[in-house]
């Protein structure tokens, strides 16, 4: 009973990806595929993100390079050294973390603004980098050979397979986010968003647990962006490391709801859902950015505990089950 | 020797677009330091300033440089309305919330922009000429630019030390408290270095499309240059972003003498990391 308690706020998070992974089988459309693709792929980010930002208070404006940093060491990999999807995707993942974890001890002394201006900083520097450094194919990036798609059935059955773990990686990723929130290291960490110092004098071990705050928040998106520049086929500087995105990312964390598990993904939803509309709608297709601009603002303002922390605040009976 | 003619010829015009760089940022650190808000609107503000020269010109056939004061004065404008729309409730909230309202406002001028003008490219067809100094040449659209990015510069500093208004705005930006309790009519100032902050920005604008062409995502490379000399000269001091803006222009002149060009921005934002680990202060001491 006391384990039912403990993890009950799984329950929604689960629900939700496993109706996103059957949704394409059960329409049988394939453009579903593609959209619910996105949605888990914003579900995976903005979980992975809300660990950082959510539980640390930490605002990372530069969450993106290590989705494209990750991307691309598992591209590299691919077609460089023929490894497979999978061990691909854990070296992505892993160097992620390792990036996150050297650039944490330096940049975690820093706080607020700063701290989110120094993400920014790295985010296009890392681009920069990348676009000069001849390894990485330089501004014309990495393109996979469409035989590097033949050992897992051809390209159409990679595609639908890519979708699969892409589901697996969401899951992967709320799951870390509960674990964090519920472990004692979570407490820590939301120690250190109310009160930094109070947290160090009560004896959180601040900077290493905001490092590896740093990490875990790291390595999904690596993941993530193997798989899906594997997906796409190639990589380049610009869809590696756009910096739009991370702000996406961030608006899908403060839609929802900073801090809880089940806000960053309702929040992921709600974006991509929106942005969806709002493309494909004539009347608002030119404007479509400043219809969402115009929506954050509002959110911005007026409820900026987001969705699920403006339910928990008003119906308390709700906060065991939408954690 | 082929590296020294390179250098002479590219250096000086690093040192001109320095002062508009730097001109730029003092808008971003100006606001920073009154109100510790990092305004991320301020790419767009400086693409409208773009745009403003160019329909002012083409349109009315305006000097660009006499377009520069209804340019000034309606980027005031728009930075007060931005302030009391989107910032003045969260001026007390944590940094997200500043960052995603001023985030937002820069999604909506895009959008609203995207829409108006698409995202090709504009220019101003406008030459004034161009000066021989040494083996190098410059611009004199460039030798303008600088020159007037100096003029706001020096009207900057009277106005903050020499007016009323601007006495006001330092003392906000000292302790906004204690300014209240004073009787400074602390909501009101806020507006004010708000809109200065954006009035620099369009201002900056308006210079740069006298001599790049430009489109409405113009402004985002510009306010991540804006960023990175706010950090060189101390987020919070104006002068010390017009010395930041030099040394980006410096760095911009230096480093194609000796490396491809496409390395400037990976120095650039290296740099940038560098300084705000080591000497988050900036280089000039940050505010006061």
């Amino acid at each position: 009973m006391k384990t039912w308690h403990r993890h009950s706020g799984l329950l929604f998070p689960i629900l939700v990806i496993v109706a996103l992974a059957i949704w394409p089988t059960l329409t049988g459309k394939i453009a579903n595929r593609e959209s619910a693709f996105t949605i888990l792929k914003a579900v995976a980010l903005a979980s992975s993100l809300n660990i950082l930002l959510g539980y640390t208070g930490y605002v990372s404006f530069g969450h993106i390079v290590f989705y494209g940093f990750g991307g691309y060491v598992g591209l590299f990999l691919l077609t460089e050294h023929e490894w497979s999807l999978w061990t691909a995707m854990l070296a992505g993942g892993l160097t992620s973390g390792i990036l996150a974890f050297l650039l944490g001890t330096a940049i975690l002394r820093l706080r607020g603004a700063y701290f989110a201006l120094a993400t920014i900083g790295i985010n296009e520097a890392m681009k920069a980098f990348v676009n000069n450094f001849d390894l990485f194919g330089g501004p014309t990036g990495i393109t996979l050979n469409f035989s590097v798609y033949k050992p897992y059935g051809g390209a159409a059955q990679a595609l639908q397979t890519s979708f699969y773990i892409a589901a697996g990686l969401a899951l992967l990723a709320i799951l870390l986010s509960h674990f964090v929130r519920t472990s004692k290291f979570g407490l820590g960490l939301q120690a250190i968003r109310e009160n930094e110092d109070a947290a160090e004098v009560m004896g959180v071990f601040t900077p290493r647990t905001k490092t590896w705050a740093y990490v875990f928040s790291a390595i999904v998106p690596g993941m993530i962006g193997v798989l899906f520049f594997f997906k796409n086929g190639n990589v380049e500087p610009h869809d590696a490391f756009p910096l739009h995105a991370s702000i996406e990312i961030l608006v899908m964390v403060m839609l929802g709801g900073q801090g809880t598990v089940l806000g960053p993904i309702l929040g992921a939803l709600a974006y991509q859902g929106m942005r969806g509309y709002l493309v494909t709608s004539d009347f608002f297709k030119d404007i479509q950015l400043s219809v969402s601009g115009a929506l954050l603002l509002v959110i911005v303002l007026f409820i900026p505990a987001g969705a699920i922390g403006w339910l928990r605040q008003r119906i308390p009976t709700l906060r065991r089950v939408l954690a | 020797m082929q590296q020294i003619n390179l250098l002479l010829a590219s250096l000086p015009d690093g040192i001109l677009l320095g002062f508009v760089y730097g001109l730029a940022a003092m808008g971003m650190t100006l606001i920073w330091g009154v109100m510790n808000v990092i305004n991320l609107s301020h790419g767009p503000i400086i693409a409208l300033g773009m745009f403003g020269t160019f329909f002012l010109f083409t349109r009315t056939g305006l000097n660009p440089y006499a377009g520069l004061i209804p340019v000034a004065i309606l980027g005031l404008l728009l930075g007060v309305l931005i302030y009391v729309v989107a910032v003045h409730r969260v001026i007390n909230a944590p940094h997200l919330s500043s960052l995603l309202a001023t985030f937002s406002v820069n999604m909506i001028i895009i959008g609203l922009g995207t829409a108006a003008f698409t995202t090709s490219p504009y220019n101003v067809d406008f030459a004034a000429g161009s000066f021989k100094l040494g083996s190098a040449t410059l611009l004199g659209t460039r030798l303008i630019a600088a020159l007037v990015a100096m003029l706001f510069t020096g009207g900057l500093y009277l106005f903050l030390y020499r007016t009323r208004p601007g006495k006001y705005i330092r003392a906000v930006a000292n302790n906004r408290a204690a300014a209240e309790l004073m009787g400074i009519p602390s909501t009101r100032i806020l507006a004010l270095s708000f809109g200065l902050g954006t009035m620099l920005a369009a201002v900056s604008g308006a210079l740069i499309a006298t001599f790049f062409p430009f489109s409405i995502l113009a402004g985002g490379s510009y306010e991540l240059k804006s960023f990175v000399i706010g950090v060189l000269g101390g987020l919070g001091n104006p002068i010390g972003a017009l010395f930041g803006g030099l040394i980006l222009g410096v760095l911009e002149g230096i480093i194609p003498a000796f490396m491809e060009s496409s390395w400037v921005p990976v120095i650039e934002f290296g740099l940038f990391v560098v300084i705000l680990l080591v000497r988050p202060s900036g280089l000039f001491g940050a505010k006061q």
